[in-house]
């Protein structure tokens, strides 16, 4: 199958019942597997800029390097694949327009914004992020993020000074330790997952999973499963019935079927013919 | 702007002392920035933490013990109108951030980050912070770049004004925001589906959750939500969609009144609520 058949995708964004802006944005590429989401931040309108331009630097940038290249080719010294170092290298450079963005306009100085982003290629997704967008999988029952954000109440969790409990009382909520466009460079974290069919994925800006409880965003996937749509715009709609105080995007990715890379002598011919 | 203690005896209040450390000591001698000079209460007896805007409270294994709210506790993350009590003597802690500080102080999302190039001088609360963690959670410190530094800075980029146009309600909507993920089920009063026709006749369904499913799953599948103003049935699955008082619904949310009989999967039931 290949990827646009294995893969339904549908995002939603909103604004929510407090801000006037949204500094949120989303974006997919179906025909490379490719989901992007970003939380931006910054004065005026410099969060909706800096969230902008780290999706379409993203998506546009992979899209065109995967016209010619699969993503399972491995590239660079350090053996990697394609797929993540393209990731990575483009968080990178989504991270160097902003940070020149900011420089150059003062208007646009300290804006910056989290990216959560999936490539999905070969039965697997590598998941890249940088601050507290999340990546979550449903898979059965199991609903779990699959990320970790960075932020301070994270730190505090893993050092064992905060209980997971306590977290969500916690009036550090949005304090990020790493985002897009701040400083000259950016490491995004990534990680392989293997993908099975029926997996969901959600990818989210903290709107959703501050103001809606992780028990409660899983089972709404899981009833809602046969209906992508209506599942994203239930989670946004449940976000605001809680109080909506900040923007919300989701992106869901549903697996309807396995879509490895072929790799028989036939295929690897006709990709070294398409070079 | 810092949370405060209030210490008093007999409801009497003695004296009032500002969070404004990253750590204060509790005890009976001098040196404590608390200091309570009364033989129940251990040379060193408790201290508090605080991190922005979180403050811990930890005994420091004292004699006679620390309470809060009427239970011993070793180690308690505070919260407004918290009452410790060491011996005879209560301890207020105050952290009144609603009424302090606008909404957009709360909501905005800041990066946590090492000064750039060593040229500003380390933020002393951070390096408070980072020994912090080294010495009272005996745990390396988190594996973060920026918390390696030991030098946190925090930069505000502001979200955008929207949040900070002056509301009345400000106090409401924070109160709101402690209890948010889990208070739903304020709202729309108890409603019930009962079973009209076929094999499960007479039987009720109690619309206790936020999202209740209705029908076969692959044949047809309905989702009643419950929100704040209401109840609405929305089509999830299948070719034939829900009909609501002899009226086929749409796609879209459809609310539900009293006494509507819904026909799905061949089977009617009647929606109404509970007096």
């Amino acid at each position: 199958m290949n990827i646009e058949q294995a893969l339904e995708i549908v995002s939603e964004t909103n604004p929510g019942m407090v801000r006037s802006h949204n500094e949120d944005s989303v974006g997919h590429e179906d025909s490379c597997g490719l989901v992007v989401l970003a939380d931006g931040m910054g004065g005026y309108n410099a969060g909706e800029v800096a969230s902008g331009i780290a999706v379409s630097v993203i998506s546009t940038e992979i899209k065109h390097r995967l016209q010619n290249i699969s993503p399972i080719e491995r590239e660079g010294s350090r053996g990697e694949e394609l797929g993540v170092v393209l990731l990575r290298e483009n968080v990178q450079k989504a991270n160097a327009s902003i940070y020149h963005a900011a420089q150059s306009q003062p208007q646009y100085a300290g804006m910056g914004t989290t990216v959560v982003a999936g490539l999905f290629y070969d039965n697997r997704v590598a998941a890249a992020h940088v601050g507290d967008s999340r990546m979550y999988r449903l898979r059965g029952e199991e609903f779990v993020s699959i990320t970790r954000d960075h932020s301070l109440l994270q730190e505090q969790i893993d050092s064992g000074m905060i209980s997971p409990e306590d977290a969500r009382r916690s009036q550090n909520k949005n304090l990020v330790t790493r985002a897009v466009g701040i400083e000259p460079e950016v490491e995004a974290e990534v990680h392989v997952h293997e993908v099975q069919v029926g997996d969901i994925y959600l990818l989210c800006s903290d709107g959703l999973n501050d103001m809606v409880e992780d028990e409660d965003i899983g089972g709404t996937l899981q009833m809602l499963q046969a209906n992508l749509p209506l599942a994203a715009s239930q989670l946004v709609q449940m976000a605001n019935d809680n109080g909506g105080r900040d923007n919300v995007s989701v992106i869901l990715v549903k697996v309807k079927g396995e879509f490895a890379v072929p790799r028989g002598w036939l295929a690897k011919l006709l990709s070294w013919f398409k070079k | 702007m810092a949370a405060k203690l209030i210490l008093s005896m007999d409801g009497v209040v003695l004296k009032e002392y500002a969070l404004n450390k990253e750590r204060m000591t509790i005890g009976r001698k001098s040196h404590n920035d608390v200091v309570i000079d009364n033989l129940a209460v251990s040379g060193e007896h408790a201290a508090i933490v605080t991190i922005l805007n979180d403050s811990f409270l930890e005994d420091l294994d004292s004699t006679n013990g620390v309470a809060v709210n009427g239970e011993q506790i070793k180690k308690h993350f505070l919260q407004n109108n918290d009452v410790i009590e060491i011996g005879k003597y209560k301890l207020k802690y105050l952290n009144d951030q609603q009424g302090q500080a606008t909404a957009a102080d709360f909501e905005k999302t800041m990066v946590l980050r090492g000064p750039i190039g060593g040229t500003k001088p380390a933020a002393k609360a951070g390096e408070d912070t980072t020994s912090f963690m080294k010495t009272q959670v005996n745990v390396t410190p988190p594996p973060s770049q920026t918390a390696a530094t030991g030098k946190f800075e925090a930069i505000g980029a502001e979200k955008p004004a929207a949040g900070q146009e002056p509301r009345g309600e400000e106090t409401g909507k924070h109160a709101a925001a402690a209890a948010a993920p889990a208070a739903v089920t304020g709202g729309a009063p108890p409603a019930t589906v009962q079973i009209l026709t076929g094999p499960s006749t007479g039987k009720e369904l109690e619309l206790v959750k936020n999202l209740t499913t209705l029908g076969k799953p692959g044949l047809q599948v309905a989702v009643i939500t419950r929100r704040p103003h209401g109840y609405f049935i929305t089509h999830v699955e299948g070719a034939k969609f829900p009909v609501v008082n002899g009226e086929p619904l749409d796609e879209h949310p459809h609310q539900l009144n009293d006494h509507d009989i819904i026909e799905l999967a061949g089977v009617k039931m009647e929606f109404y609520f509970k007096t």
